[in-house]
């Protein structure tokens, strides 16, 4: 267990210094960062100045072990569109953007494992039929599609929800949350069912296949001539098997609920991160951009990291096959 | 090819033992087939090629099919802009489904920007798919330190998802591009970045396939016979993978496709000129609080229905192709 995880930690790190290595090339390539920094008056002189006081001379390893280490401690310098530091606005937005994917991600996970185990038990029934057919729409409509549409009937037809911005937000000086007022929570709905939409129907899918899958096993066949009760043996034996993929999977689209999140704000408005960055993509601000791809790689890497540990946890087989050779 | 002729050399005495399958005629062939088989028994999968074809056919053909010319701006007017569709009060019966806020018939703009969509996702996956398959094969046959590098490489690029990875490359590369060059090469960035961000898929499918394809002895005699690595890759090992990377192209072709849309809608993808489907949802998008919903509706019904239909295919290729579920 341990050499698992000491293992899975260093995979880690090394994406993250790719990552951040992709992050510095941008910061330093695209673009010359001193333009960026100073007006069109600033004498030759002085630039050269500032590369030399920036460090800019220094050797590209130099250069990137320093960002590197900056970047480790959330420093990512000047924003070239908002002259503010990039740190202060990633927090700023940072909240906006969690509570969006969490309440999309528990959206989906709510309304996707029900779905997918009553799709399973009833195969030919009609409803499961429609279920089916509905999420293969789901899957062919793009998520901005999606969000124009509820915004149409919600916002534009019926008029009781809506479409942009936050709401009304809460300040708890380190964090900001629209979950304590109405008009919060009512601007969470349509955004949040958009982005929870994919998932889904994915979750709801992926649930469908592995109860299928377990439901032939033999060990459901042996509970059911041992006279089991269905109901007992389809959600106490079925549906606690097939649960171990689901937990791998929705974990990992956590991540991409993240950058799916970035279609949804942009869509409604929504002041968080993926509106942030892709406003500093139509800006060309390229630390902000750098900023975001170091941010997102690491909760990425975190998850990943996460959902391998919580696997190996879940599912006994893993540990004993990298135990002690002859356990069994 | 060369693995036929290597396999005719060796079986000829037991081609008597063959079901004549050989014999017949490549239409003969085709009709004899099991991929046929079950795509004749499914109507809805035949539904679902024939609006596929369709929206290839109209894409070609745009220019002839299309009552107007959406590029030309003598047949453009300010006047006709924001005109309803022709069963609603206040329009104009020359425009059948209204017309955009520049005047343009939607209808033919809509032909048009199916051209574009379709353009973009065709190349896209014809560029991740030889990127993908190229260091796919190369990685499962050569392996060692090249191996370990791709195969590092598509795990990392697959724990970020393709639109992000679109996005970054998009943006990255117009950022550098000057900005009299942005709206002319935007099409051909949108491309490469789209192609970029989904190769991992297709390298992993075929070096798996590559793997196994290696291990077969027809590679061990030609090998032995001392062919370059080359040349066993390109002309043995390639055509026998390149079926499950097939499938893969198909529901990347959806993939594509929308990725194209979103791109263009969130403004990083082709320009207003030269609209695609996209395009002209995020411009009607901006007039659906004014109650202009024809410019949003048709384009965003025409997008679902293409991505739908090549999804269907997507699937149904990837069940016929699957010896397992026969």
């Amino acid at each position: 267990m341990f050499s698992f995880v000491v293992n899975r930690f260093v995979q880690s790190v090394l994406v993250m210094l790719t990552v951040g290595l992709i992050a510095f090339a941008m910061f330093r390539f695209v673009g010359d960062p001193i333009n960026n920094l100073v007006g069109q008056d600033t004498t030759a002189e002085q630039r050269a100045e500032l590369r030399e006081s920036l460090g800019l001379n220094d050797p590209f390893y130099v250069q990137y072990a320093r960002f590197a280490v900056n970047a480790a401690q959330g420093q990512f310098g000047q924003s070239y569109f908002h002259r503010r530091p990039v740190s202060e606005l990633l927090v700023e937005r940072l909240p906006a953007t969690l509570e969006l994917s969490l309440v999309a991600a528990v959206l989906a996970l709510v309304l996707g494992v029900p779905a997918g185990v009553y799709t399973a038990l009833h195969r030919r029934g009609v409803l499961s039929q429609i279920i089916m057919t509905a999420s293969l729409f789901g899957v062919s409509i793009p998520t901005f599609l999606i969000g124009i549409i509820l915004i149409l009937i919600f916002g534009v037809m019926l008029q009781i929800l809506p479409t942009f911005g936050r709401g009304e937000v809460i300040d708890l000086g380190w964090w900001t949350t629209g979950m304590a007022t109405p008009s919060g929570l009512k601007s969470l709905i349509l955004p949040a069912l958009t982005l929870a939409l994919f998932q889904l129907t994915l979750i709801m899918r992926l649930v469908r296949a592995e109860m299928l899958e377990v439901l032939r096993t033999d060990f459901v066949k042996f509970a059911r001539a041992r006279g089991l009760r269905t109901r007992s043996i389809h959600f106490v034996h079925a549906l606690k098997n097939s649960l171990v993929p689901v937990i791998t999977i929705t974990g990992l689209q956590l991540g991409s609920l993240i950058a799916f999140a970035i279609i949804t704000e942009t869509v409604f408005q929504w002041p968080g991160m993926g509106l942030l960055f892709i406003q500093a993509v139509i800006e060309v601000d390229i630390p902000v951009m750098a900023a975001y791809l170091v941010v997102i790689g690491f909760v990425f890497v975190l998850i990943n990291l996460i959902v391998d540990i919580l696997y190996f946890v879940v599912d006994p087989r893993l540990r004993v096959d990298r135990g002690a050779a002859g356990g069994h | 090819m060369a693995r036929e002729e290597i396999g005719k050399s060796e079986a000829a005495p037991a081609s008597s033992l063959e079901t004549g399958y050989e014999r017949l005629g490549f239409w003969a062939r085709i009709a004899d087939n099991d991929v046929t088989y079950s795509f004749l028994r499914s109507p809805l999968v035949m539904a679902a090629a024939g609006i596929t074809v369709t929206f290839i056919l109209a894409a070609v053909f745009a220019p002839l099919v299309a009552p107007f010319d959406p590029f030309d701006p003598t047949q453009i007017s300010l006047w006709d802009g924001k005109l309803p569709p022709a069963w609603v009060q206040g329009s104009n019966p020359a425009y059948f489904l209204g017309t955009d806020d520049q005047g343009r018939d939607l209808f033919s703009t809509i032909l048009y920007g199916g051209r574009i969509s379709l353009l973009v996702g065709f190349a896209a996956v014809f560029l991740s798919m030889a990127l993908g398959i190229g260091l796919g094969v190369a990685a499962g046959y050569l392996g060692g330190w090249f191996d370990a590098f791709v195969m590092r490489l598509a795990d990392v690029q697959l724990t970020i998802p393709g639109i992000l990875t679109a996005i970054l490359i998009n943006g990255i590369a117009r950022s550098v591009l000057p900005i009299e060059l942005r709206d002319e090469l935007a099409i051909y960035v949108v491309i490469l970045a789209i192609g970029f961000s989904d190769w991992p898929q297709f390298a992993r499918v075929t070096r798996a396939a590559a793997l196994v394809e290696a291990e077969k002895e027809y590679i061990q005699a030609a090998r032995v016979i001392g062919l370059r690595p080359f040349i066993i890759i390109v002309r043995h090992i390639l055509p026998n993978v390149l079926r499950p990377a097939l499938v893969l192209a198909t529901i990347g072709l959806a993939l594509a496709i929308i990725a194209e849309a979103t791109l263009s809608f969130l403004g990083q993808g082709v320009p207003p000129t030269t609209p695609s489907l996209g395009t002209l949802i995020r411009i009607g998008n901006d007039y659906l609080f004014s109650g202009l919903w024809w410019i949003t509706l048709f384009p965003a019904l025409a997008l679902v229905t293409l991505v739908l239909a090549v999804n269907l295919l997507g699937d149904w290729l990837r069940d016929a192709l699957n010896p397992k579920l026969r």
